[in-house]
């Protein structure tokens, strides 16, 4: 066999069949999730991008029978993701560190690291009702910052979890060098650790934007839905999912024919945010 | 080396108290190749200093006198304890909460190990090179001035002035003149580490502990962070740990040989590479050991 002594054929055959057994098994796993991921994607483009037109985005929900589009859907979509992120992204972020680098190795964080994955994987109907009944019963109305709330709960604890597995990634002789300068430990981890680390804990929070900007369940228990323009969070916001849903479920056709349209829409731009968070994790990675 | 056998007699930082008792404890002959040097003005003075990581104890009873200005070398096999003794100097160790020193360590005759100690100024005036180079995400220029800035106000000019000065220090100006606004981790890893020495001597700090420096560098850069060795030692106490005894012949003044845990002697350094006192420290320099 090529010159080689000492090779047990049978044994070399063997292994080569395994070899050949995992490799075609794991490609046929990959190709049978890849199946439905397509079918699902060809699904939506071809029911839904003939009816993505200007008017989406330009016009607000209509009637039922009239012409219309999406716009209060969206930028009520976009008003109460970003609201959301931007109460959930610094106490994550806050929490995140605390864990990683005040207190690693204690009783709290092995508590707060416990909570945490509780409120992770917690269903986000079950967050939604929770808001609706500490917001939206005392306040009386359901709002855009009842919406906002809610999306903020289910992002907070992707935002922790990422935050604190990025900073661990810091290697410790790094902090250990800044302090070594007489840096004090927060001068350490905002200046230093931080920067070590800004692509990965910056690719979580676009994560968790791109988790919240689907849901629905939530939102329907506090944002509710608006027929009209409102920019208002005090008021009840219209809102992609809510409205995919309430137009999908509906008897009238053009409803239906936005319903899709809004589909696309949302999974075209979470698409295009898990392109940008790869392409931040690749330039992480080099410097 | 009849001088350092004088035990205690021109210590400036002593009471009489101390001195009769360092006299007492020079009555033994191993105590006295121990203590060291004594007949030099002292920067740092070990006294029974005992180290532990969490139950494990490191460092036993550890003893001695490190000279101002002149450059000390830490010797022994792996894990004898040379690493946990000079991070003591700065207190680094104090990043992980299960790890304690007992005894005390006096700075210029001040007790370092006294809780009361405030850490940050101790680590400004007793700086710190790693083994593993660690320059920080940022720009060659803003790596120096991130320790300067914290304890300096400098203006703009006087602050390219003090980067330019540690970089020429450091040896490295020529390679990175014309790159100081490149990200400090794109140098190559002889850059970075002499970029470690340039921001550790940029604040200026009285003592410079160095924990192999050299053990990821190539000869050349090797041979560029000795001669900066040597030029340092006008100015600072520079304590290096090493694993290259060539290397503590070349640099040192002065050598500490450890083993287990313990000092085994401490002495100057041609004393010890040609006539050790103890066997142990023969052994090893020799390669019988270790």
């Amino acid at each position: 066999m090529n010159g080689l002594k000492n090779i047990n054929a049978s044994l070399y055959r063997r292994r080569r069949f395994i070899n050949y057994a995992v490799l075609a098994s794991s490609i046929l796993t990959t190709l049978f999730g890849l199946f439905w991921l397509v079918w699902l994607l060809v699904t939506l483009f071809s029911h839904g991008f003939k009816y993505l037109n200007l008017a989406v985005l330009t016009q607000p929900t209509p009637p039922p029978g009239e012409a219309g589009g999406l716009a209060n859907a969206i930028v009520g979509s976009i008003m109460i993701t970003c609201m959301g992120v931007a109460i959930g992204a610094p106490v994550g972020v806050l929490a995140g560190t605390f864990l990683s680098e005040y207190a690693a190795r204690s009783r709290i964080a092995h508590v707060i690291r416990f909570v945490n994955d509780v409120l992770l994987s917690a269903p986000s109907i079950i967050l939604g009702v929770f808001i609706y009944e500490i917001v939206v019963v005392p306040s009386g109305h359901f709002s855009g910052w009842a919406g906002s709330l809610a999306l903020a709960l289910i992002a907070l604890p992707i935002i922790v979890r990422t935050t604190e597995d990025m900073l661990r990634l810091v290697p410790n002789t790094v902090r250990e060098a800044a302090c070594a300068l007489g840096a004090p430990r927060w001068k350490v981890t905002v200046s230093v650790v931080y920067r070590a680390a800004r692509a990965g804990i910056f690719t979580g929070i676009l994560l968790a934007i791109a988790r919240i900007s689907g849901e629905t369940a939530p939102l329907l228990f506090t944002a509710l839905n608006n027929q009209f323009w409102s920019s208002s969070l005090n008021e009840p916001m219209a809102n992609l999912p809510v409205v995919i849903f309430q137009f999908a479920m509906s008897p009238y056709e053009d409803w239906q024919h936005l319903a899709w349209a809004g589909a696309l829409l949302i999974t075209i731009s979470v698409l295009v945010l898990n392109i940008i968070v790869r392409t931040f994790l690749r330039a992480g990675h080099k410097s | 080396m009849a001088d350092t056998k004088a035990k205690s007699d021109s210590k400036p930082n002593q009471t009489l108290l101390e001195r009769g008792f360092a006299s007492i404890k020079g009555s033994d002959a191993d105590e006295s190749s121990k203590r060291g040097p004594s007949s030099l003005p002292l920067k740092i003075q070990v006294k029974n200093l005992d180290f532990y990581y969490g139950k494990f104890h490191a460092l036993h009873s550890i003893s001695m006198d490190i000279p101002e200005k002149k450059v000390t070398a830490m010797i022994g096999p792996s894990g004898c304890g040379k690493s946990t003794l000079i991070r003591c100097f700065n207190r680094i160790y104090e990043l992980y909460p299960k790890q304690y020193a007992t005894g005390e360590i006096l700075l210029d005759g001040r007790n370092i190990l006294d809780p009361k100690e405030d850490l940050n100024l101790l680590r400004a005036q007793v700086g710190m090179v790693f083994q593993k180079p660690t320059p920080f995400p940022m720009s060659v220029y803003d790596n120096i001035a991130f320790g300067v800035r914290l304890y300096e106000n400098l203006s703009k000019d006087e602050m390219d002035e003090r980067v330019e000065w540690a970089l020429k220090k450091s040896a490295l100006w020529k390679e990175v003149k014309d790159k100081l606004k490149q990200i400090g981790t794109a140098l190559s890893g002889g850059q970075q580490q002499r970029l470690c020495i340039a921001r550790a001597i940029a604040v200026k700090p009285e003592v410079v502990l160095l924990d192999e420096p050299c053990s990821a560098l190539d000869p050349i850069s090797t041979a560029k962070v000795e001669e900066l060795i040597d030029e340092l030692a006008d100015d600072y106490t520079i304590i290096i740990v090493t694993h290259n005894m060539q290397q503590a012949a070349r640099v040192s003044d002065f050598t500490a040989f450890m083993y287990l845990g313990k000092l085994i002697e401490f002495d100057r350094t041609e004393k010890m590479f040609t006539n050790p006192t103890r066997k142990e420290t023969e052994d090893y320099i020799t390669g019988r050991f270790g």
